[in-house]
């Protein structure tokens, strides 16, 4: 029986030949993450452990950037903790406030995944690196603490699920529309424990940003891991950001897949997933009328160049509804540099946009952006549970940065097919 | 080794959210994440949990973040175990390398109510519903799991592994 692109990654970090569906195994880790709600808690465990160094200084990345800049006391000690941490264990790759971004956008454009990796992060969004052909997925403070003590993790090997795309998608349908439909179909737990494989010529039309938003959100639906097959334009990526070496994985024709998904993408619609789960999607042609407080438009789902260019498109020239406070919040510091020499930052702010500094933020209710009671958002970000924004009785609605952004000029759930 | 306390019934998909608000995680102190645990879905419990007492919740439990302060929120607030349909799987591996007992038991999720007192052995995986008079059999956990249980969870594996 042959392996999955997810088995074969982990068959040769186990050093094995070949592995199955349930066996558990012990894989050799290229890259251990962290941030600065779980670094405190793994480093404490890794001071149990006992030992004085971490497995390998270039292979551990801590990323302050959940409550950064510092939001306040308790928030500065945490972020204190880390980087004396970071400091003590020579740690190459701690991104301070200045250069730090969302981890998730920062790590692969600072070249530390590479296509064939082995990633664990503590932070559920690791699994966003499968855009780049990489297995990487995310596990709790005390994994990476022993992650970081033995650069190993133990696996159990998953079954998958095969979505077979096929099609171009329309205008103003992306990434995150097609992944939200996803979800929609299977549901928030539709791959638990499994892999996601996004395979068909469908793919070949999605950019790297579509690709990461993708991946990004196989945990929303439970998934282990998310993966797309490596091609041409993942090597491009690869090679304007990497020096590191290579490997690429294909699954086998004859691997076994638990199911396969055929999706024609040119049939999606741009899509939104109403509170409180995000299988709770509906098309925009579905939405009704719903009246909006607040747009955020950024996260490690829709926080890239590509994201603020669609937004921009929409905005350029209009302005934001009156009362509805829209915040954009670039990825990375490069990410922010790239929208400022487009002219995207410009076009924000003579539209009635707050541009923040990168940070996680009002994605997950930390700060920058809470919301009140009765209040709803539509948000570029991955999650809509109960109080994930905010006060438990506000809302969160998911959508893309094109629908985000036209909801933004009229104030209530727009298709930006209304506005441009 | 056994629990045994009253149930505290939930739904489907408790998420990592409700189970501690992001709001309070600019600390890692387990006592302090004890004090809001479930407060998005359930404010009564902190008030009325006690000492040996049990989650039980259908499909899913423990699903978003990876955050570990949720399963230290709810072992700290006194919980002996969390009994589900399923489990998240980032919560699941949490929930072992903290030394959280879980066990996955749809018959039980389904019949358990509120209040029902119950009888947990870990060791054959029978959940005995003292109340009802029923009991429900969960699968035990693989061997492999079992060796960081007895060890007291990863890092005592792990300790006695590398020194």
């Amino acid at each position: 029986m042959g392996m999955t692109m997810t088995q074969k990654i982990l068959a040769a970090h186990a050093g094995l030949k070949e592995v199955k569906a349930g066996q558990l195994i012990e894989a050799n880790l290229d890259l251990v993450l962290g941030n600065d709600i779980t670094t405190p808690v793994a480093v404490k465990e890794f001071e149990k452990i006992g030992v004085s160094k971490v497995f390998d200084k270039d292979k551990v990345a801590i990323v302050p950037d959940h409550f950064t800049p510092n939001k306040d006391i308790k928030a500065a000690e945490q972020c204190q903790c880390i980087r004396k941490f970071a400091h003590q264990k020579e740690i190459t790759n701690y991104f301070e406030v200045g250069e730090m971004g969302i981890e998730h956008a920062l790590l692969p454009e600072k070249g530390l995944v590479v296509p064939g990796d082995v990633v664990i992060g503590a932070d559920s969004h690791t699994c966003t690196y499968g855009a780049l052909g990489a297995f990487s997925t995310g596990i709790g403070s005390t994994d990476m603490a022993a992650g970081m003590a033995t650069g190993k993790c133990w696996f159990k090997v998953p079954t998958a699920l095969k979505f077979v795309l096929k099609g171009k998608p329309m205008p103003w349908v992306s990434g995150k529309d097609i992944i939200l439909h996803i979800i929609g179909m299977i549901g928030v737990d539709g791959a638990l424990y499994k892999s996601m494989e996004f395979v068909g010529d469908g793919i070949t039309d999605l950019s790297m940003d579509d690709r990461f938003t993708m991946a990004n959100m196989a945990i929303e639906a439970g998934g282990k891991n998310g993966i797309f097959p490596v091609d041409e334009k993942t090597l491009e990526y690869v090679k304007a950001h990497s020096k590191k070496d290579y490997t690429i994985y294909e699954a086998d024709e004859d691997a076994e897949y638990e199911k396969v998904y055929e999706i024609d993408v040119s049939t999606l619609r741009p899509t939104v997933a109403f509170p409180h789960l995000p299988e709770n999607t509906h098309t925009i042609d579905e939405v009704g009328d719903i009246k909006i407080d607040q747009v955020v438009i950024g996260s490690c789902t829709n926080g890239r160049l590509e994201d603020l260019r669609m937004a921009a498109k929409i905005l350029k020239g209009k302005k934001v509804a009156k009362g509805v406070r829209t915040i954009v919040f670039p990825a990375t510091q490069k990410i922010y540099l790239d929208a400022m020499r487009e002219g995207l930052l410009e076009i924000f702010v003579e539209a009635g946009v707050a541009v923040s500094t990168p940070t996680c933020g009002p994605c997950l209710g930390g700060h920058m952006g809470i919301l009140a009671k009765g209040e709803r958002a539509v948000a570029t970000t991955n999650r809509n549970f109960v109080g994930r924004m905010g006060h438990p009785e506000s809302e969160v609605y998911l959508a893309s940065p094109a629908v985000a952004a036209a909801s933004a000029i009229t104030g209530k759930i727009t298709s930006p097919e209304e506005i441009v | 080794m056994k629990a045994k306390g009253k149930v505290f019934k939930y739904k489907d998909n408790v998420d990592t959210d409700v189970i501690i608000p992001a709001r309070y995680l600019n600390t890692s102190d387990p006592k302090e994440l004890a004090q809001h645990c479930m407060e998005d879905i359930d404010q009564e419990f902190v008030k009325k949990v006690k000492k040996g007492d049990i989650i039980v919740a259908n499909k899913n439990f423990g699903c978003g973040s990876s955050r570990e302060h949720a399963p230290i929120a709810i072992k700290v607030s006194g919980i002996s175990c969390v009994i589900a349909s399923t489990f998240a799987r980032i919560f699941y591996r949490n929930a072992i390398n903290i030394g959280l007992p879980i066990l996955e038991c749809e018959e039980a999720a389904k019949k358990m109510e509120a209040g029902d007192q119950l009888e947990v052995d870990f060791d054959t995986g029978t959940i005995h519903n003292i109340t009802k008079g029923e009991s429900y059999q969960a699968e035990p956990f693989p061997a492999f799991m079992q060796e960081i249980i007895k060890a007291d969870g990863l890092i005592s594996y792990i300790r006695e592994k590398v020194n």
